[in-house]
């Protein structure tokens, strides 16, 4: 009793937050029933008639779903490498810069696109690569025929990935040269002390010094596997490209909002959320047993 | 320090160059954007607009100046930022302190942690959250674009590890002095916790001014999106006219849009970032720092 006291002033504290999020986060998970529904909108989750997992066969035998669920796998995969990939490197070679100045401007330059929106961005990323735009420009210019980027399935999806890691890269990057620069400097002095050059400094202290991080990174990425940039491509894409850079998100959109499918839509989301949920336990865990790194 | 091999400095040049080329790729987007938006309409459709203005005009901020749409959505968003981020670090400020107690100080911790983690890791997707969101009846107010996200719970979790970082022994002497809980939040905690608030205040207000999706989903009426929102229309138009034309046909729409005008809106979208951008990028590394490289 005499904690109840003394504790009731924190539990009105948390009330408003347990109050939104019960509603707007706990809501919908309950609300996953009607994966199991054959749901009308007018009867809602408790008066829709149960169809078992009727609506995951649906799904699950549509014709489309194999290449949405191999576009999620493929976009998501070549993202997660090279989001590793690209900003290690800029971090090296960013770290040999000494001039302070110059390194600093490159850093805000690599991090602007970061900060804005897809709207934004999807906006420059369509002028850059419509027909008249200055890429098609130079095309022509070394004698190309203009290709239709934003209508080929091919070019499409390299243009998804492509600028994805245009937008990201810098956050990773950033991380990286921090704990690049975090490496004890002794280290590098001893190393050249007994004759190795930058290339073996590289190979054999910024490599392994930052190996943590790197794994860190990578682990953790390994969660998003199916989620390949809903709001991006949704933004991007167009009916001519559904082939190549249709994902589990967009398609879900489509068939829930327009569609009206809510069953089947609620389904492919439940689908996903719960490997997503598997994915995030095991990489969790994984980062926890490589690096000790915790949340909480 | 002994004198640069040759090697060594062929590798400087090179470095630079590249670095300076990965730069450029970075900004030269945007000048081309700009460039567009103040070039004449006719040059921008030719596609003769490269990196600086061709027929130099202001038409299009012009235009863009008696835009309706434009104004009306524009001030959606800053009511959306003020209202979003004034719930949003109420609630983050208010959720974290009695989390950031200990198990001994505060009995029920545990479970409430857990309450709120879960959501970190599931959530009942789009269609679920869809229908609660209508069924709670705010779908078409500004209030779905607030409420949902009332409660950011990872930047709970950053201002909860701040206030575990503050020393104990503060609010133990206050509460030896006769102050109650709310006491010390607003009068100790919130004093010494501005460079937090600030960092996680930047990241809602970009947040909530980038945020363009929700819009399209929870507001049926057009006037009354915000302007990423509005924006994001306005490029989807395009993508779903292009993908029925052929080739001359893209040409020919080429001409009719309004080009320079809609890559001024764009632009204007992301100006606001633009001049802020110094003092995020400060911030944003700190809290991404502070974020992710634990020991």
């Amino acid at each position: 009793m005499r904690t109840l006291k003394k504790e009731y002033v924190l539990h009105l504290m948390l009330l408003p937050g347990v109050i939104a999020t019960l509603i707007y986060a706990y809501g919908p998970m309950a609300g996953l029933v009607m994966a199991f529904q054959q749901f009308e909108p007018l009867s809602g989750f408790f008066k829709s008639e149960f169809v078992g997992f009727d609506n995951f066969r649906y799904v699950f035998a549509l014709p489309d779903f194999g290449q949405v669920l191999w576009n999620t796998i493929i976009i998501a995969i070549f993202k997660m490498i090279l989001f590793l990939l690209v900003p290690l490197i800029l971090a090296l070679l960013l770290n040999e810069v000494t001039r302070k100045w110059f390194s600093g401007f490159i850093q805000s330059a690599i991090f602007l696109p970061f900060f804005l929106s897809w709207t934004v961005l999807g906006g420059v990323v369509i002028e850059l690569f419509s027909l008249s735009g200055p890429v098609n420009g130079l095309l022509t210019e070394i004698g190309f025929q203009p290709i239709m980027f934003m209508l080929d399935n091919d070019w499409f999806r390299g243009i998804v990935i492509g600028s994805d890691v245009w937008k990201g890269m810098g956050y990773n990057m950033i991380v990286m040269l921090a704990a690049i620069v975090g490496i004890n400097a002794t280290l590098y002095e001893a190393a050249e002390v007994d004759g190795a050059g930058k290339w073996k400094q590289v190979m054999h202290i910024t490599l392994p010094g930052i190996s943590p991080i790197l794994i860190l990174l990578g682990v953790l990425s390994l969660g998003g596997i199916l989620n390949a940039g809903f709001e991006q491509i949704l933004i991007m894409y167009n009916p001519t490209v559904y082939e190549g850079a249709d994902i589990i998100d967009t398609f879900v959109y489509r068939l829930g909002m327009f569609s009206q499918q809510f069953g089947p839509a609620a389904a492919i989301g439940l689908f996903k959320s719960v490997i997503s949920l598997g994915l995030v336990s095991i990489t969790y865990y994984a980062a926890y047993k490589l690096n000790n790194y915790r949340i909480f | 320090m002994h004198k640069p091999s040759i090697s060594r400095k062929l590798f400087v040049v090179f470095n630079t160059l590249l670095l300076t080329a990965i730069t450029l790729l970075g900004i030269i987007p945007f000048i081309h954007l700009l460039s567009i938006s103040l070039s004449s309409n006719t040059a921008a459709m030719a596609g003769e607009v490269k990196l600086w203005p061709v027929g130099f005009s202001l038409d299009a901020y012009q235009y863009l100046g008696e835009k309706v749409e434009f104004f009306r959505s524009l001030w959606v968003s800053v009511q959306r930022v003020v209202l979003g981020t004034a719930v949003n670090m109420l609630l983050v400020f208010i959720t974290a302190f009695p989390l950031a107690k200990s198990n001994h100080q505060f009995k029920f911790r545990t479970p409430y942690v857990w309450f709120f983690a879960i959501t970190m890791f599931f959530g009942g997707g789009l269609i679920p959250t869809y229908i609660i969101v209508k069924d709670t009846g705010i779908i078409d107010s500004i209030w779905a674009l607030v409420l949902p996200g009332a409660l950011n719970v990872w930047n709970m979790v950053l201002m909860l590890n701040f206030f575990r970082s503050i020393p104990r022994e503060l609010d133990e002497a206050a509460i030896i002095d006769g102050a109650g809980h709310w006491r010390v939040l607003w009068q100790i905690y919130l004093p010494v916790s501005l460079p937090s608030i600030a960092t996680i205040g930047l990241f809602t207000i970009v947040g909530h001014w980038n945020s363009w999706f929700d819009g399209i989903l929870y507001l049926n009426s057009p006037e009354k999106y915000p302007l990423q929102t509005y924006l994001s229309t306005l490029i989807m138009s395009i993508n779903a006219q292009m993908s029925s034309m052929s080739i001359e046909q893209l040409k020919v729409m080429d001409n009719l849009s309004e080009k320079t005008l809609r890559n001024a809106q764009i632009f204007m979208g992301a100006l606001p970032i633009m001049l802020v951008y110094p003092f995020l990028q400060k911030y944003f590394v700190k809290g991404m720092t502070v974020g992710s490289v634990k020991e």
